[in-house]
């Protein structure tokens, strides 16, 4: 092909210029699919229950992960503050991962326990309560709002589809998905009726639980 | 990881290295068929080109990031997950799939984030031993520590990193977390209870009474309870609340002085940590109070939590 043709046409220069930089996610991303260091997940790790679940729909819902990120780089600077770094291995279940980029607020990878119930609600009420040079906006309508509990159980059901239906294995060795069908029939009932301030604090609580 | 993705690997990558080297060579080969230097037979909008070859500096800066590009992918992990590349180099542990295996790795471990930390390791570890242990070894007294303003100052800065987020960076607390400035624990504030309760952390349980003493019952149980700390209620109300009290006494003691071992506050006193308002006090009592202090053994370690007891106990000490 004559360089003068591609150079005159603006498309098909477009066209070879994405399959030239895409060789580079090809060569160092797709390989990391397959690894075993990112789809086997850590021994501890449990799944989200029906409330954690509607919790973290709610944190994707507020835009928790525009401000707070969910990944612990290997840095002593990062786990001095925040924990033991993430491992790939804590995050195979997460549909999609909200690691997040930007950190206005601080890393949330592994909040859960660090803080309790009581401070997580006042803190999201108004977080100027405890905190008093936060920036953070606050929450009042999660103390307020219920959940119906309608669309969990398909939630759930969607994150088995997600995960492939690939859990744990049992004590026979079978390879089971990460809800049982007992789980999914009583989702609605375990949401049913709480506030979404309970949800999130439920899932904040469940941060980092697999590591830690 | 197979040997498919090794293969993978190696075949673009290499692919498109070898690919730039060809590129290269391919763009500083005249076969314009017009001699070097000469115009070009075209112009646009008036303007002519020479046929200049490449800049000799740029085309040698090309060949040279060829060459590292080649030294690189075997300096450093590339092609198979099974070899670390001649450095031997990783960022981190990412294999380990169980917290338990992480001391045992941190010992033998070679990754770039284990070498951090080893270093600092050697630049503060022995500063920060001196801080809380003696020379044999043993931690050092709470009492002593809290004496050494060194000390002191580091348990403070874990302390604004740690615990300011309930306790405030002043230590006062706010509502529903106590002050740790003042002389009322709720758990008692010797050291080795400040040191078990950061250890361990706390579960306050106050129960809900609204069900079990109605309205009437918690308006008197209440105007006792604020008769308690000095204040003029209706003696009618507070006399019914003083008898209903038994139950309260449980942990709140009979006299209502409170009991540590529950975490049962004073009453007697002007200290509250939901709020003194009889609203406040017929809250608390409608619906209960569990105060959680988290449990700080597993995040910090002894090490640190011994420096942060000193900080903590200093606080409510004469200076």
């Amino acid at each position: 092909m004559k360089h003068e043709f591609i150079e005159k046409n603006v498309g098909l220069l477009a066209i070879l210029i994405i399959i030239a930089i895409s060789f580079g996610g090809l060569a160092q991303i797709t390989p990391l699919i397959f690894q075993k260091e990112t789809n086997t997940p850590v021994d501890t790790l449990r799944p989200y229950t029906a409330l954690e679940m509607e919790g973290r729909d709610i944190y994707i819902r507020e835009g928790c992960h525009v401000c707070h990120s969910q990944m612990i780089r290997p840095f002593r600077a990062e786990t001095e503050r925040y924990g033991h770094y993430s491992m790939a291995g804590e995050s195979v279940w997460e549909h999609p991962f909200l690691w997040g980029s930007k950190r206005t607020g601080p890393d949330l990878a592994r909040v859960g326990g660090r803080y309790s119930d009581a401070w997580h609600e006042v803190h999201l009420i108004n977080p100027r309560d405890v905190v008093s040079q936060s920036n953070m906006p606050g929450f009042p309508w999660l103390a307020t709002d219920l959940l119906t509990g309608e669309d969990t159980a398909r939630k759930l059901e969607i994150f088995n589809m997600l995960t492939k239906n690939q859990g744990h294995k049992d004590e026979n060795g079978v390879m089971q998905p990460i809800y049982s069908e007992q789980d999914i029939a009583g989702a609605k009932a375990a949401v049913e009726g709480k506030t979404e301030m309970q949800a999130l604090i439920a899932y904040l609580q469940s941060l980092g639980h697999a590591f830690k | 990881m197979s040997i498919f993705w090794t293969i993978w690997i190696s075949v673009i990558t290499l692919t498109v290295i070898i690919g730039c080297a060809v590129l290269l060579k391919a763009a500083n080969t005249n076969n314009t068929g017009v001699k070097e230097g000469e115009p070009m037979p075209h112009t646009f909008d008036g303007i002519q080109e020479l046929n200049n070859p490449l800049p000799k500096w740029w085309v040698g800066l090309f060949w040279f990031t060829i060459v590292i590009a080649l030294i690189y992918s075997i300096a450093f992990p590339s092609y198979t997950a099974n070899w670390n590349g001649f450095l031997n180099w990783t960022s981190a542990d990412k294999d380990v799939t169980d917290v338990s295996q992480l001391d045992e790795r941190a010992e033998t471990s070679k990754s770039q984030y284990q070498r951090e930390i080893d270093a600092a390791e050697i630049k503060y570890g022995e500063v920060f031993k001196q801080l809380v242990y003696t020379d044999a070894g043993v931690y050092k007294d709470i009492e002593v520590i809290a004496k050494d303003s060194e000390a002191v100052k580091v348990g403070q800065r874990l302390f604004l990193q740690n615990c300011a987020q309930c306790h405030g960076s002043d230590a006062r607390g706010s509502k529903g977390f106590p002050n740790l400035t003042d002389d009322d624990w709720l758990y008692g504030g010797d050291p080795l209870t400040i040191k078990e309760t950061l250890m361990n952390g706390r579960n306050a349980a106050m129960p809900a009474w609204k069900d079990i003493l109605g309205e009437d019952g918690i308006k008197e149980v209440t105007s006792y309870v604020l008769q308690l700390s000095g204040r003029r209620v209706n003696d009618i109300d507070a006399q019914a609340g003083a008898e209903r009290f038994v139950v309260c006494a449980a942990c709140h003691g009979a006299d209502g002085k409170g009991l540590h071992a529950f975490g049962a506050p004073n009453l007697t006193d002007k200290v509250w940590l939901y709020g003194g308002s009889r609203k406040a006090v017929e809250d608390t009592l409608n619906n209960g109070r569990n105060g959680v202090m988290p449990a700080w053994k597993d995040v910090l370690g002894e090490d640190k939590i011994q420096l942060i007891s000193a900080f903590v106990y200093s606080l409510s000490q004469p200076k």
